[in-house]
């Protein structure tokens, strides 16, 4: 009987069985930033414990961090203060710091890949839930807690349950204006925000292999808001074409083992599944969340469900959501004013992102609609110095857009950027849940960067295929 | 400190709702800090702001609930940010609660309360709606959790409850803090790492 992936990993990565049944798993790459690693190194020091594998755990700074000037020291003392610790932690344990006025700082989980430390084969953790976008390598990777980011310093293993594995498959071609980040709105709006509580998340199907790397990160980056702590997609050309030649990636006469190594990871084709669920590409079109879960989500063509759409279970949080929203069940999705628009984070953030933006606006002369503050931040200086090179910054800022600083910025607005009051934005980030972006009473709706952008000319929700003539 | 988990009892408070994200449980401005102190005062912010505008009152800050160590929540709860905040939050909200009855949690959440030494033990719907109704009407009911015979009770009536073989032996036992544990393998650890393709150079 075959093996899937999950397994084979797994397998690998196990050091042991513990007592109380778990496993006791490797880590082979370890992430940290500023937010949840500062308590796991008092918590380290309190018990006189050293870090074990100092060059398996790489740092950034992205959540806090202004993205209108980086200078230092930042304005907010508590930013300031966070930053001077991991910059103290890092250092005092030989960790590898990627730092912004080293213009190599970015989103930990775009910096990542960027670098070439995410590799197929993996085990990847960080006291970050959005841990899961590195399974689009193949790795297996999750996020923690904070007194796990202790577990893995001190030893760099976890304990961890074995998981089941749902292959999701989608088949097909994708239509016109419709991208990853629609695949997977969709998928997460037929499974439900439980729905992978307890799995492991395959992606497979044409659909999938057709991605480029950076589509398949924005799939499996928003695993976890379906419930799945993990997701990956199979290993393949793609995947080593991305890979060759970045910093971390294997060299030399390396590179062809692990390719060879990594291809015996790929799941088996008898490998038997826990669950198996298939939709077809076609199928999908731009998605828009309305409500305050990834899961309340509608096709821009179509309205907001009626309560009778759902389960008795479901309808509390729907009727929640209806009134967080100030939404009408039956009510177009088009044409609902926005604010804010937001084109950033570890969902939306990269190269390709801004890319296929400034395609859809260059030489269009269309401009963000008055009134609405619309802002492009990329997910690292390495994305940031790209952007500049191909004259991006420039196609955005003419359209009306800010163009900022690299950092996390308004997916949870840590940072100075916020909503204010019951501000909604049209936002590319992975979660809509109430007061995330800064306002306890903010208002966001998710949505590919393409259905951002129409959203920020129209000032209003609008079928980024029709503003843009996608056809 | 004892730190086996085998029976614990004390007053409930419940907290209705599906999908309680860790956003809602510790909104991320208070996030800024290197530490965890102080979170428990800020446990749910703006949800008790939302509520107190609309002229009602949350669980959290209702005086009848002051005293509770137990939490009863429905389903998925927890679920969204990995941060540990949101469970530290909880811990030292009022007395401290030290065990989270629920319909489902969230798995990131679920695996640092095994962390934290907090049970996060699971129960049916019908039971859920059961003790947060015991406790609603009488707020200074005792619940006592019972991880050995899996069974909690409340106003003289008894239901079962389930929690995993694994973790529920790590609470009986008292070793739920993992990091001792781990590192028993130091061992163990460095022939796993030695034997991984990536780190011995794909030597075979
Ligand atoms: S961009 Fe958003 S989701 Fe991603 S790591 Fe930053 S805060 Fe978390």
């Amino acid at each position: 009987m075959g093996k899937t992936l999950y397994e084979k990993v797994f397998e690998r990565h196990a050091v042991r069985q513990l007592p109380s049944g778990q496993y006791q798993l490797f880590m082979g790459l370890h992430l940290i930033h500023e937010v949840t690693s500062p308590q796991a190194f008092s918590m380290l020091e309190d018990r006189k414990l050293t870090v074990m594998f100092p060059e398996r755990t790489f740092a950034t700074v992205d959540h806090i961090i202004p993205t209108t000037s980086q200078l230092r020291p930042y304005k907010d003392d508590l930013s300031e203060q966070m930053m001077v610790e991991l910059e103290k932690n890092t250092k005092k344990h030989g960790v590898r710091f990627f730092a912004p006025d080293k213009a190599e700082q970015g989103i930990v989980h775009v910096i990542g890949p960027e670098r070439g430390l995410t590799q197929p084969g993996m085990t990847i953790c960080c006291g970050d839930s959005h841990t899961s976008t590195h399974g689009a390598f193949g790795a297996l990777a999750f996020g923690i807690g904070t007194s796990q980011v202790r577990d893995v310093l001190a030893t760099q293993t976890l304990t961890m349950d074995r998981l089941k594995v749902r292959r999701i498959e989608v088949n097909g071609k994708l239509g016109p204006g419709v991208y990853a980040k629609d695949v997977i709105l969709y998928i997460i709006q037929k499974l439900g925000v439980q729905g992978g509580v307890g799995f492991a998340y395959e992606y497979a199907g044409d659909t999938f292999d057709a991605m480029t790397m950076d589509e398949r990160m924005t799939v499996c980056n928003m695993s976890i808001e379906g419930g799945a702590r993990c997701g990956y997609v199979q290993p393949d050309q793609t995947t080593y074409d991305f890979l060759k030649g970045r910093e971390y990636a294997p060299k030399a006469e390396n590179w062809e083992r692990a390719v060879a190594d990594w291809n015996s990871l790929r799941s088996d084709a008898d490998a038997v599944y826990d669950d198996v669920v298939k939709f077809d590409a076609a199928q999908i079109e731009p998605v828009v969340t309305w409500g305050i879960t990834p899961s309340q989500s509608t096709g821009v063509s179509s309205t907001i469900p009626t309560l009778d759409q759902f389960s008795a279970d479901e309808k509390g949080s729907i009727e929640e959501a209806y009134q967080y929203m100030s939404f009408s069940p039956g009510q177009a999705i088009q044409g609902t004013k926005i604010d804010v628009a937001f084109i950033g984070s570890c969902t939306n953030g990269r190269i390709s992102d801004l890319a296929e933006v400034v395609r859809l606006l260059d030489g269009k002369n269309l401009k963000v609609k008055e009134g609405v503050r619309a802002f492009v931040v990329p997910g690292s200086h390495e994305v940031k110095r790209q952007a500049l090179a191909l004259g991006y910054d420039k196609v955005f800022t003419d359209a009306g857009f800010e163009f900022r600083e690299p950092g996390c910025s308004m997916c949870l607005a840590m940072n100075p950027d916020k909503l204010k009051g019951r501000e909604l934005s049209a936002s590319t980030s992975n979660r809509n849940f109430k007061g995330r972006q800064g306002s306890p009473q903010g208002r966001t709706l998710l949505m590919s960067p393409a259905m951002v952008a129409a959203a920020a000319i129209r000032g209003e929700i609008a079928d980024s295929r029709e503003v843009f003539d996608q056809h | 400190m004892d730190s086996t988990r085998i029976v614990l009892k004390g007053r409930a408070i419940p907290l209705r709702g599906n999908d309680i994200d860790t956003d809602r449980i510790i909104p991320a401005r208070f996030l800024k800090t290197v530490t965890f102190d102080g979170l428990g005062d800020h446990a749910f912010e703006d949800d008790k702001l939302g509520l107190k505008a609309e002229g009602k009152t949350h669980a959290f800050e209702d005086p009848r609930f002051a005293e509770a160590t137990v939490l009863i929540v429905n389903k998925n709860f927890g679920c969204g940010s990995s941060r540990e905040h949101a469970p530290q939050a909880i811990v030292r909200w009022g007395k401290g609660i030290n065990i989270i009855l629920g319909e489902s949690f969230a798995e990131i959440f679920y695996g640092t309360g095994q962390t934290l030494g907090v049970p996060c033990p699971q129960i049916t719907s019908d039971v859920a709606e059961k003790l947060m109704s015991a406790v609603e009407t009488d707020p200074s009911a005792e619940v006592t959790v019972d991880l050995e015979k899996r069974a909690v009770s409340v106003a003289g009536q008894t239901y079962a409850l389930s929690i995993p073989d694994g973790p529920r032996k790590s609470f009986l036992e008292g070793s739920w803090d993992s990091t001792g544990e781990l590192l028993s393998a130091r061992d163990a650890i460095r022939a796993t790492a030695a034997r991984l393709p990536y780190v011995n150079g794909y030597a075979g």
